[in-house]
């Protein structure tokens, strides 16, 4: 194992390719699992929120419900709209879906991070690389020729790139904190500094949470899909595996977003008694929770008043907390 | 840009069409299309005995067809000149009143899902549902009921429903606060409902406003005080009027008037008598030559049944005056002008039932 730990150190030789890919591929089909499941506790914890059962037929106790919706998807006609524009309607799936396993690269999971790409720019490739998925979601409502899609393609990029900016801002005061933009060394940080970046972070989390919801695309910022207006945003004209695909991505962020909430700010893998890889999937479990717990719970916010909440409110609290990050910091240290 | 909204859309919560010319986001015009929903109900009730014709209404407004059931069967009592048991009076007005209920925690479900909030919904339903079931005890039918007849009401309560519905009010009460605490309070809803839409006094009565998109601008006019039929006058009741006419008002106002309702059901199911269910009535119904027309309070408003009679058993003519078409009139002052976003908050506020606005 030791070859492939260091694979992202070491020269390329045949052994640590081969350890590359098969480290892909677990990773990849590990994540895939994760997502359908996601969907099933998604449906079940929204489900009981609402005072229903959620999904219980399929499989005992509805397990296999997400395998079937899937397996439905898959057999389904493909159809592309006569007057789409054809070769961006069929790539933009594919660029908004690739970028959101990218990602998953640098998240280290677990304590000893077989499969963790330890890049030491890591925080900017995850925000670079989560921009990339803008891109296909603005290329899926011009490429329906739907004007509903085309709406919603619109604002989903005004509101993703609106509040990628207090993202990349909230996450700031963490670096600065860790000195490193590696998501390894800023989990080693706040494991051998014995305290979770949340607390001294406590603003920056807040607003970390919040744009990252709104990055998501998810209640109370689901403009871009707000199914009572635009019917179903961007991928309205999207039937079949490639709805899927849109479908899983956004699944896929929500589990990366976790992941990197977690890492940022939860400790990451870090905690006593228990292996670390439960801790991370503990960490996760509860970020995941309170999304789905937001979404059975809010209304839907208006559009004007989400660029304003970003550009008035979320920035300049993002910057403040910079300023006493930096400031506490000086003082301190 | 021209953008169709409907007939087949989530949230005109039906098959109507609003064809929305937008500058961006902002809306510029906007054209209402109805008729999709047309069944004729008017012509066809002039082939149909006035027992007949009570099915028909259940469809009208399917949210509230027990007020519909009313608002016919007392325009013919009232040509006929009936006398109508005591206590079937009280069951209309029971299963009136419930129906009302029913029908605005439908309207406050479906506009907070409209709205992206989809629990207060399913939350809704929940008590929904208990009336439903409620009816279903009573006449047999879950939406359509069907129940009423000229002269009374065609069953009796059965045994323990009147029990049923009076441990219904308290928990109709719990409920209420506990919705009014979940959504009223929500600053993002707020933010989405306050002073949005604002209709004043004047345009609500030169656009023939009723119901609560009228008392939303605080003209305080209900039907059930103003112009009383069945047994309303007997009972203490206040009509909630809004102040600034905006979406929220609105809303509001659907709480309010479901706490009356539920004030005016627990005092009829205290006193209610015993009797018949129906009272004497000619075994063929003929309405006297002439015109009549009276107006009840639906859940959306005045409505109204003009029936035109020549002396037969079927009317000549009949007209409805349908409180969710009239209402709908206005929607194209409100919208222009709005932005994009603001469009399905106004739409659901002004509150339509398709099956009333095509008829």
């Amino acid at each position: 194992m030791a070859s492939l730990w260091g694979w992202h150190t070491s020269a390329l030789t045949g052994i640590s390719f081969l350890g590359m890919i098969i480290g892909a591929v677990i990773v990849l089909l590990l994540i895939l699992g994760i997502v359908s499941y996601l969907i099933y506790f998604e449906r079940k914890v929204i489900g009981w929120m609402q005072g229903r059962i959620g999904p219980n037929r399929v499989g005992p106790f509805g397990l296999l419900q997400s395998v079937a919706d899937i397996f439905k998807l898959l057999i389904k006609e493909d159809v592309i709209p006569t007057n789409a524009d054809r070769a961006l309607f069929l790539l933009a799936p594919v660029v908004a879906f690739v970028p959101s396993f990218m990602v998953l690269a640098v998240i280290p999971f677990t304590a000893t991070h077989y499969f963790t790409a330890g890049l030491n720019v890591g925080v900017l490739y995850y925000i670079a690389l989560s921009s990339i998925t803008i891109l296909g979601i603005v290329m899926a409502g011009w490429a329906s020729n739907n004007k509903y899609s085309l709406l919603g393609g619109m604002r989903s990029a005004a509101q993703m790139i609106s509040y990628e900016i207090p993202l990349g801002l909230s996450l700031l005061g963490v670096i600065m904190l860790s000195g490193s933009l590696n998501l390894n060394q800023i989990v080693a940080a706040q494991n051998y500094g014995h305290v979770w970046f949340i607390i001294p972070q406590i603003i920056g989390f807040v607003v970390f949470v919040i744009s990252g919801i709104a990055e998501l695309n998810r209640t109370p910022f689901d403009l871009p899909e707000a199914e009572s207006e635009l019917v179903a945003g961007y991928f309205t004209e999207y039937s079949g595996f490639r709805f899927a695909f849109f479908m899983l991505a956004e699944y896929v962020y929500v589990f990366a977003i976790s992941a990197l909430a977690t890492t940022m700010f939860l400790g990451g893998w870090s905690g006593p008694f228990l292996p670390s890889w439960l801790w991370f999937a503990i960490k996760v479990s509860a970020c995941i929770f309170f999304l789905f717990w937001v979404r059975a719970t809010m209304p839907r916010i208006r559009g004007d008043q989400l660029m304003g909440f970003a550009w008035k409110v979320l920035i300049p609290v993002a910057l403040f907390n910079i300023l006493l990050t930096g400031a506490i910091y000086e003082i301190h240290l | 840009m021209i953008l169709n909204v409907g007939p087949q859309h989530p949230s005109t919560h039906g098959v109507f069409r609003l064809v929305v010319t937008i500058d961006g986001e902002q809306i510029v015009d906007a054209d209402s299309v109805v008729g999709y929903l047309h069944r004729g109900t008017e012509k066809l009730a002039e082939d149909l005995q006035y027992t007949q014709i009570i099915p028909y209404t259940d469809r009208l407004d399917y949210l509230a067809s027990m007020i519909n059931n009313y608002a016919l069967v007392h325009t013919v009592e009232y040509a006929m000149d009936l006398e109508i048991p005591a206590r079937a009076e009280y069951l209309r007005l029971i299963v009136m009143e419930l129906n009302r209920i029913g029908s605005h925690l439908m309207f406050i479900g479906a506009y907070l899902l409209d709205l992206g909030a989809m629990s207060p919904f399913l939350y809704a339903f929940q008590e929904r549902e208990m009336i439903v079931q409620m009816f279903n005890e009573i006449c047999g039918a879950r939406l359509t009921y069907n129940y009423m007849r000229v002269g009374g009401v065609k069953w009796d309560a059965p045994p323990g429903w009147l029990d049923k519905v009076r441990d219904f009010v308290p928990h109709m009460r719990e409920r209420f606060k506990m919705l009014s605490d979940l959504v009223s309070g929500n600053e993002i809803f707020l933010n989405r409902v306050k002073g949005i839409g604002v209709i004043t006094q004047e345009e609500a009565l030169n656009y023939s406003l009723s119901g609560i998109n009228l008392r939303s601008t605080g003209f305080n006019f209900d039907l059930r005080k103003n112009r009383p039929y069945n047994l309303y006058e007997q009972f203490d009741f206040d009509i909630p009027v809004g102040t600034k006419g905006d979406c929220f008002d609105r809303y509001y106002l659907h709480l309010r008037e479901m706490e009356q309702s539920v004030r005016i059901v627990e005092q009829a199911v205290a006193k209610i008598p015993d009797g018949p269910v129906i009272g004497k009535v000619p075994k063929l119904i003929r309405v006297p030559a002439g015109e009549y027309y009276t107006s009840i309070e639906g859940a959306r408003g005045e409505l109204g049944v003009y029936i035109v009679s020549d002396g037969k058993d079927k009317p000549y003519r009949m007209k409805l005056r349908r409180p969710s078409f009239v209402n709908l009139q206005i929607l194209r002052k409100l919208l222009i002008g709005q932005s994009m976003s603001n469009l399905i908050a106004i739409l659901g506020a002004v509150d339509i039932v398709l099956g009333e606005v095509d008829a």
